[in-house]
């Protein structure tokens, strides 16, 4: 046994990542929230929510909000949705994937209409959060582009489009959430069945989506289903970017 | 309470064994990292116990093994709301190393740092009396890099974030001081008994 540490101090954090981190902002603030909600809208297996939530503190894009249901004997869930809106718009905005089965995502889409109050708790993450400065490469994977699409539109409230890099991946145009909004400039939409409007034949994401898109880019952001996430970092990985830039958000079975 | 409006809740059957707001995984073991998967060397991994100690102690990966094995029989709970029962990992009971380095009168909490440079803080009582491992197997088997492999802290009786994968060191503090979750607004202790999952719970 041998080993030397100065007591009571913290060895530094090793990654660069953790050191940036610290002193970022701390989520949930405030409590819970009695928001309102102005707009539903229903783009085919998910719903868009935009909801009215007062006293807002802005959230940094990539953030995301608890949503609590609660029925009239008490009984509660609770589950995560990424914030899709700018910190500009009035309004926050949630895309909910419709799952079969789901206990609140389908609640959300099917019974949920303007003017229902929604208790909301956020926003929540201070990793999983762009500083509206960095250069940032966000690869996104159904609705895992959620958050990726908040970064995208703050950036283009800043003037500053090209610092927002989304690729998109999906099975087809109709299943890419935001795809309008995917185009021109460094964003792809990358479909495994279809050819994309861009042109690009149907095949899963692979590193030659992504190889030509890394250069300068200081942080990536990786959000979807476990699989998706593993899958696109292994290959952010493989094109040079370090894995500890690297920064995941994993939908996971239940947020 | 503010009840939503027509929301009735699929009360699936509640199994006593879950904490409020969680759900039984089953055999999911659904992968929670905040960052890519590191591959660790277990030739390169050693696990200290420094700070507020007597003797700040350093165990190779063979040395841990020579300590006395224990084994934890219960479940795990993930602040995702996953919950999953009946789990076994095999490891070193945190007493064993604790002891070792003897931890000073003052020392009250200990934060746990990973080879990633994750951290997390947790009070000295919660890691003491065989509550808390530092586990290399899983159902038996050798834990899998996902879940943490080839060696995770495991604190069962709290969220599972505190079960700190691939740790390499206890420090041990007189004070607390939020990690890496914890400063970006989840609780400091996390029972989830009592659903402390974010700070001010
Ligand atoms: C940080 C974060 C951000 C997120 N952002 C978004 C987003 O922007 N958009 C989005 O659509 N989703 C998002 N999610 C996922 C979201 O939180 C929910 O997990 C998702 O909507 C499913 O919830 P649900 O209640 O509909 O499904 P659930 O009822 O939770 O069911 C989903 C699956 O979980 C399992 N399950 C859940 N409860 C039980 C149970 N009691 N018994 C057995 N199995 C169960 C089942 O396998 C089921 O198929 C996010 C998650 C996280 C963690």
């Amino acid at each position: 046994m041998a080993g030397a540490a100065l007591p009571g101090r913290l060895t530094p954090p090793t990654t660069e990542e953790h050191a940036i981190d610290t002193g970022t902002p701390t989520a949930p603030r405030g409590g819970w929230r009695r928001a309102t909600v102005r707009e539903v809208r229903d783009p085919g297996g998910a719903v868009v929510l935009r909801l009215d939530v007062p006293d807002r503190v802005d959230h940094m894009p990539g953030q995301h909000y608890v949503v609590r249901l609660t029925a009239d004997d008490g009984y509660t869930a609770a589950r995560s949705y990424s914030v899709v809106s700018a910190p500009s718009d009035p309004l926050v905005e949630l895309y909910v994937e419709r799952l079969e089965d789901g206990e609140v995502s389908t609640f959300l889409a099917d019974v949920v209409e303007p003017g229902d109050e929604l208790e909301v708790r956020g926003p929540i993450g201070g990793w999983f959060a762009w500083d509206g400065e960095t250069p940032v490469l966000a690869v996104g994977g159904g609705s895992g582009v959620a958050p990726l699409v908040s970064m995208l539109r703050h950036a283009h409230d800043l003037g500053r489009p090209e610092l927002v890099c989304l690729v998109a991946a999906a099975r087809t145009l109709a299943q890419t959430p935001y795809a309008e909004e995917i185009s021109g400039g460094c964003q792809v939409v990358a479909l495994s069945r279809e050819t994309s409007p861009s042109g690009r034949a149907a095949s899963r994401l692979s590193a030659a989506d992504l190889a030509p898109l890394v250069e300068g880019r200081r942080t990536a952001f990786v959000c979807g289903s476990a699989a998706f996430a593993e899958a696109a970092s292994q290959l952010l990985v493989s094109v040079g970017m370090p894995a500890g830039s690297i920064r995941v958000e994993r939908f996971g079975p239940s947020g | 309470m503010s009840v939503t409006r027509g929301f009735l809740g699929h009360r699936r059957e509640r199994d006593p064994r879950l904490p409020p707001g969680q759900y039984n995984a089953g055999d999911d073991w659904p992968v929670l990292t905040a960052e890519v998967t590191p591959n660790l060397r277990t030739d390169a991994w050693t696990l200290t116990v420094d700070g507020l100690v007597e003797r700040v102690s350093t165990w190779t990966w063979d040395e841990a093994h020579a300590l006395p094995q224990s084994e934890y029989h219960g479940d795990i709970h993930c602040v995702t709301t996953w919950s999953k029962l009946g789990t076994v990992f095999g490891g070193v009971s945190v007493d064993e190393v604790l002891d070792a380095a003897g931890p000073r009168p003052e020392a009250t909490h200990v934060m746990a740092t990973s080879t990633t440079g994750y951290t997390t803080n947790l009070p000295l009582e919660d890691l003491r009396g065989g509550k808390a491992w530092v586990a290399f197997t899983f159902g038996g088997l050798p834990l899998t890099t996902h879940h943490g492999g080839p060696v995770r802290l495991l604190v069962p009786h709290l969220y599972f974030w505190k079960s700190a994968k691939w740790v390499t060191r206890l420090t041990l503090m007189d004070h607390d001081e939020p990690g890496f979750w914890e400063r970006n607004g989840y609780h400091d202790r996390g029972d989830p008994w009592q659903e402390q999952r974010y700070q001010g719970d």
